[in-house]
């Protein structure tokens, strides 16, 4: 009876192939002034390398969260695998399409349609001059889903609703709701183009702690409801842990450990990730001994060499400050620590 | 039917509290009605406007009409005195054209040169701006440094040297009927730079903003991108540059016709009345310059006030 009812079944069926495969990403940053610049005041070029050989992939209907501190190359891996920053080096393929490399306008036009993102400041990701309808409608027009203008806003009415907003919110104006509601606006722009895979960008750091959940338990809702794949990106543990089915903890653009989240929660491996478990606030450790977090993330633009982790490891070896440690494979999971070489 | 009813609303309730109330509600006519002094210009700026548009309908005479102009009726001097002519309020000049009559047709020149050129000029401005704040690297540096060397120029010197140009290939008799271009080419192009630096300078904090990227995530072209969300959010400054250039447009026009290289005295603006009249101001027929100055002092005054109010009322700092 609905036209735009059938689009909400899940996105094909759910097969063990992974949707988004990352392998040998890398993104640098040129941070040199002007070349006219560096002739008069002299020094060479500066790079900063934000992302460093970053592999994982995503399987359908899972949630990926990538972990880490300020800095450690979270959002430039987002903005990759979206397509709004060219990486360095490394692929992105999702759906068998390369992100990057794909020369047909057609088929890139029809991938675009199946990523969306969801952005961290819902303050400054809707337009603020745009009705929540217009907004929640671009994606519907700008794909050219359903051509009838009243089409197009019941079904405006039906994603509003599908977020837990009234159908009638569509005539107001981004800055009549609180930063939950927007949230939930930013959301059903993304649903709008119906996507199979949606990168969330820590989607609730910007929101009241007793909203975040309200919204997290909606994301979960919809990707059981619409068969949805997340890319969650956090700095926020106890998030992370209420969400994820796989972490990549990420460590100065280099992925440090990755595991099943039940896993690594129970048994992290990596000195880093036991570091940043342990400075998570749980009833459950008190009293237990922590391991402290030592020392501050370095300057990307000039990080250790070998181990990035080195100069903060309680377990650093000579080794550790000249050989990069390779990754490991621990069953489902894999970690990148010397100490782990000869287990 | 559940379809038409929810898809409905959308449509209606945007206009659904009225246009007069929202704009009741706004505090920007809060703050327009707790000034009196804008009120005042407001009103002063509207009733000029209105009597410069039915100028043909309000003014006593035609004074272009050279059947209806007698030379016997000239200079005679305002009628409250002594040797008035009850016919000519404000007198009458070396043609015997009403003063009135003249200042009515004159300011329909002048306002529509300077509205041409403010438009003229913002067009040029925040489309350059625009595109240098977003594209950025060399189209960005090749466009402002244009601006700033043309900032180097006072706008009455480009002005006039595109009028002397303009002149000069026209020649003296085809130049009467490009003159109106050419005042709001070399009055707006004198212009421009403000506006552009204004936009480009708002576009390169809003083109960082999220609700840009989502727009570049669905594969939107730079250009749709540009006019259809940056623009509607840097357009606050924009109005508040062209109700303050409005003015200096109209005194520019005035100051180019004053030097005699504006509009000729068969169709004259209150610049060229205020010319014509300055031949006449150590013989003692003071109102021929008099009142035309008066009225453009008037109305660059109101304009002014008004431009002053906007750009206070729409800066969130000064609330």
């Amino acid at each position: 009876m609905n036209p735009a009812e059938t689009s909400l079944v899940s996105p094909g069926p759910a097969t063990d192939a992974p949707l988004v495969e990352v392998k040998g990403l890398r993104r640098v940053f040129d941070l040199s002034k002007p070349l006219l610049n560096r002739l008069i005041e002299g020094g060479g070029r500066v790079t900063l390398t934000a992302v460093d050989s970053v592999d994982f992939s995503i399987r359908r209907g899972e949630t990926y969260a990538l972990v880490g501190e300020s800095g450690s190359g979270k959002s430039t891996i987002a903005k990759m695998a979206v397509g709004l920053l060219p990486p360095s080096a490394g692929s992105i393929t999702i759906e068998g399409i390369d992100v990057w490399g794909e020369k047909s306008a057609d088929v890139q036009r029809r991938m675009r349609r199946r990523i969306q993102m969801i952005f961290q400041d819902p303050f400054a990701s809707l337009n603020p001059r745009w009705r929540v309808g217009s907004i929640v409608e671009e994606p519907i027009k700008a794909f050219a889903m359903i051509p009838d203008a009243k089409d197009r806003a019941a079904r405006v009415g039906e994603l509003l609703s599908l977020v837990g907003l009234d159908p009638r919110d569509g005539s107001k104006f981004p800055h009549e709701f609180s930063g939950g509601q927007r949230q939930r606006i930013a959301i059903a722009r993304a649903l709008a183009s119906e996507p199979h895979f949606i990168v969330c960008d820590e989607p609730t750091s910007a929101l009241d702690v007793s909203v975040q959940a309200q919204v997290l338990n909606l994301l979960r809702e919809l990707q059981e409801r619409l068969g949805l794949t997340y890319l969650f990106i956090s700095h926020n543990l106890a998030v992370v842990r209420h969400v994820a089915t796989r972490v990549g903890v990420l460590y100065l653009g280099r992925l440090v450990e990755e595991a099943p989240a039940r896993e690594l929660f129970a048994d992290p491996k990596h000195p880093y990730t036991r570091m940043l478990l342990d400075a998570v606030p749980d009833i459950e450790m008190a009293g237990k001994e922590r391991l402290a977090i030592a020392g501050e993330i370095p300057n990307p633009v000039n990080p250790p060499p070998g181990c990035h982790f080195h100069p903060r490891c309680p377990f650093v070896m000579p080794h550790c400050k000249t050989v990069v440690p390779p990754v490991l494979a621990r069953g489902d999971a894999g970690v990148r620590c010397h100490l782990f070489a000869e287990g | 039917m559940s379809d038409a009813t929810e898809a409905a609303p959308v449509e209606t309730a945007a206009r659904a509290p009225g246009l007069v109330a929202r704009l009741r509600d706004n505090d920007i006519w809060f703050s327009f009605t707790r000034s009196p002094i804008t009120v005042i210009s407001a009103v002063v700026t509207l009733l000029l406007l209105l009597s410069a548009l039915f100028a043909p309908l309000i003014a006593p005479h035609d004074p272009f009409d050279p059947a209806t102009l007698s030379i016997m009726d000239s200079f005679f001097p305002p009628a409250w005195t002594g040797e008035g002519d009850p016919r000519f309020l404000l007198g009458t000049d070396d043609q015997g054209r009403d003063i009135l009559s003249t200042i009515l047709y004159g300011m329909r020149i002048s306002l529509a040169v300077g509205f041409a050129s403010v438009l003229f000029a913002m067009v040029v401005g925040v489309t350059l701006g625009l595109l240098a704040g977003y594209l950025g690297g060399v189209v960005d540096s090749v466009i402002m440094r244009i601006a700033d060397v043309q900032l180097t120029f006072p706008a009455i010197l480009i002005a006039l040297l595109i009028d002397g140009v303009a002149r000069g290939v026209a020649g003296p008799n085809s130049y009467q009927d490009i003159v109106f271009g050419v005042l709001v080419l070399s009055i707006g192009l004198s212009f421009w730079v403000q506006y552009a630096r204004t936009v480009r300078g708002s576009v390169l904090v809003e083109k960082n903003k999220e609700y840009v990227l989502a727009a570049r995530l669905i594969g939107l072209r730079p250009w749709t991108i540009m006019v259809k969300h940056v623009l509607p959010n840097v357009l606050g400054p924009v109005l508040v540059i062209a109700t303050i250039n409005l003015a200096l447009a109209i005194i520019t026009e005035a100051t180019l016709s004053f030097l005699g290289v504006g509009v000729p005295p068969t169709q004259p603006s209150l610049g060229t009345l205020i010319r014509i009249g300055n031949d006449f101001l150590f013989s003692g027929e003071w109102w021929i310059t008099i009142f035309p100055g008066i009225t453009l002092a008037i109305l660059a005054l109101s304009v002014n006030l008004l431009g002053d109010w906007l750009r206070d009322a729409l800066n969130p700092k000064l609330r």
